[in-house]
């Protein structure tokens, strides 16, 4: 799921839950997910990038 | 008492010799609480009756030569997030109001075998979950110098109670910062020790991965005394002092001192220079995913304390405090995949630390990159920015609860207001006696703890 779809999803569930004060919280998690999964050290199933490198390594 | 013991262990040497009494040291922090809990709210629930009894026999004891050790006598307070034996461990929240601890975290437990005296139990950002002490269903904790701003948290409590001189030290958690923001705030010793070397049994989670536990006490000897009994009495560091001339320190400036408060940044430029005239020697060093730090926490405090509160936020969601409650729903939505995308950043910083401390005796850094803010406040102005409370809060503390290496904070400056301003100290994994050791010498050089001791007769 990209962080786009599941902002969505997460928003629409939040309002259907009656919790739209969770809406700028999820979008300031998304921006943070989004880092997460661009960072240089996550995994790759490609064998690539099999354990996370130090700087000096890439 | 005497009137001159402002730490454990003056007043530990007093009361063996007996020039002071463990009741009449208790009389005087539970009148200082009389006169100040109202103002500055650090404490939940006062011990008066089990503390008097605790004091009475330690003094039946001293006096009979059975001294327990340094503790023995001594007045402390406890983050109400400890389990204490016949009493309701609250976390400051409503949720937790009708439980009652059928027995001692091992911790206060080891702490009650060395002849503590238990003050009572402090106030708390509910669940931990915060880095003011706001947000709490027994009102916001506040500073001892301005009741307008917050002691930090989450143990916030804890520092107020110690900075103000309502007892010698407190037993505080620490999941990204809450026993050192705290203790940068209020001008004490904060000590995170190794994570897992103590035991988190018997006390509320937040985050089951990242918690640890700890001491807020106003000298590092005092973190070293409560260390070694919180150990089992394993971990008392050599008598030997360290020659300053011999240290080397790290400083890790590129994520940590980007973000700080002008008068931070000078106090820190301030104890550097110290520490360089006293022989140390301080070089750069680089953590270089540190900016990596924020988003692999979050992840991960996030999902453990949703997983924690996710029965209780389905049937009593009016429980919790707004803030708090909002904030760990926000955890029900983390993907698994992201919760293991950050652990594996965890390990990479992890390693990225250690390689930072190879060849130094600690990293030093501030402590916290702001002075205590105003409550209520949700930005602050940082140098040219306006930054998130609680995101500059964390910062400098949260990557090594991430790495898990063991931190101490000490005071090394104020405000031109007097609020005291704090750097940090990094040490090897798995050392924290070493760490210790470490800081003693730096206290030596860097800490003005009597000008931050806020105690009876002190009050600014």
């Amino acid at each position: 799921m990209t962080v786009k779809s599941w902002l969505e999803m997460a928003i629409q569930d939040a309002e259907r839950r009656g919790l739209p004060e969770l809406k700028p919280l999820l979008e300031g998690l998304a921006k943070a997910t989004s880092a997460l999964r661009t960072a240089e050290w996550n995994a790759d199933a490609t064998g690539e990038f099999d354990r996370p490198r130090e700087r000096d390594e890439r | 008492m005497s009137a001159e013991a402002q730490t454990i262990a003056e007043l530990s040497r007093a009361l063996k010799a007996r020039d002071a009494t463990a009741e009449a040291v208790l009389d005087r922090c539970l009148q200082r609480v009389t006169e100040r809990n109202g103002t500055l709210n650090a404490f939940i629930t006062i011990f008066e009756h089990e503390a008097r009894a605790q004091a009475r026999e330690a003094d039946r004891e001293i006096a009979a030569g059975k001294h327990r050790g340094p503790l023995h006598g001594v007045p402390i307070s406890i983050k109400d997030l400890f389990d204490v034996r016949g009493s309701a461990t609250t976390a400051a929240s409503r949720v937790r109001q009708d439980h009652l601890a059928d027995a001692d975290a091992p911790s206060i437990a080891a702490l009650r075998r060395a002849g503590a005296v238990f003050v009572g139990k402090t106030n708390l950002h509910e669940f931990a979950f915060g880095t003011t002490n706001e947000d709490s269903a027994y009102g916001p904790a506040r500073h001892p110098l301005d009741p307008n701003r917050s002691p930090g948290g989450s143990s916030g409590g804890s520092a107020a109670s110690v900075a103000d001189g309502m007892c010698y030290a407190s037993m505080g958690t620490d999941t990204g910062g809450s026993i050192r923001i705290p203790s940068a705030a209020c001008g004490l010793v904060g000590l995170k020790p190794t994570i897992g070397e103590l035991s988190t049994d018997g006390v509320v989670p937040l985050s089951t991965t990242l918690d640890h536990i700890g001491p807020l006490c106003r000298s590092v000897e005092d973190a070293s005394i409560l260390y070694d009994v919180l150990r089992g009495g394993s971990a008392r560091p050599s008598g030997k002092p360290i020659d300053l001339r011999a240290l080397k320190f790290g400083i890790p400036r590129d994520y940590f001192l980007s973000v700080l408060d002008p008068q931070v940044a000078s106090a820190f430029d301030s104890a550097c220079a110290r520490l360089r005239d006293a022989g140390a020697t301080l070089d750069e060093v680089s953590i270089p995913h540190a900016g990596d730090v924020a988003a692999i926490y979050l992840h991960i405090v996030l999902t453990e304390a949703a997983a924690y509160h996710a029965k209780t936020l389905e049937r009593r969601p009016e429980d919790y405090t707004p803030n708090v409650r909002i904030r760990l729903e926000m955890g029900r939505y983390v993907l698994g995949e992201d919760y293991a995308r950050a652990l594996r950043g965890r390990e990479l910083i992890r390693r990225e630390v250690d390689a930072a401390l190879d060849g130094v005796d600690g990293l030093f850094l501030p402590a916290l990159a702001i002075p205590a803010p105003k409550i209520g406040v949700p930005m602050v102005r940082v140098g040219p920015t306006e930054e998130p409370v609680r995101n500059v809060m964390l910062r400098c503390t949260q990557a090594f609860n991430v790495s898990g290496h063991p931190a101490i904070t000490l005071p090394c400056g104020s405000t031109t207001e007097g609020l005291p301003l704090s750097a940090q100290i990094v040490g090897v994994y798995r050392d924290t006696a070493g760490l210790l050791q470490v800081a003693r010498a730096v206290e030596s050089v860097v800490a003005a703890r009597a000008e931050n001791y806020l105690g009876p007769g002190r009050s600014r």
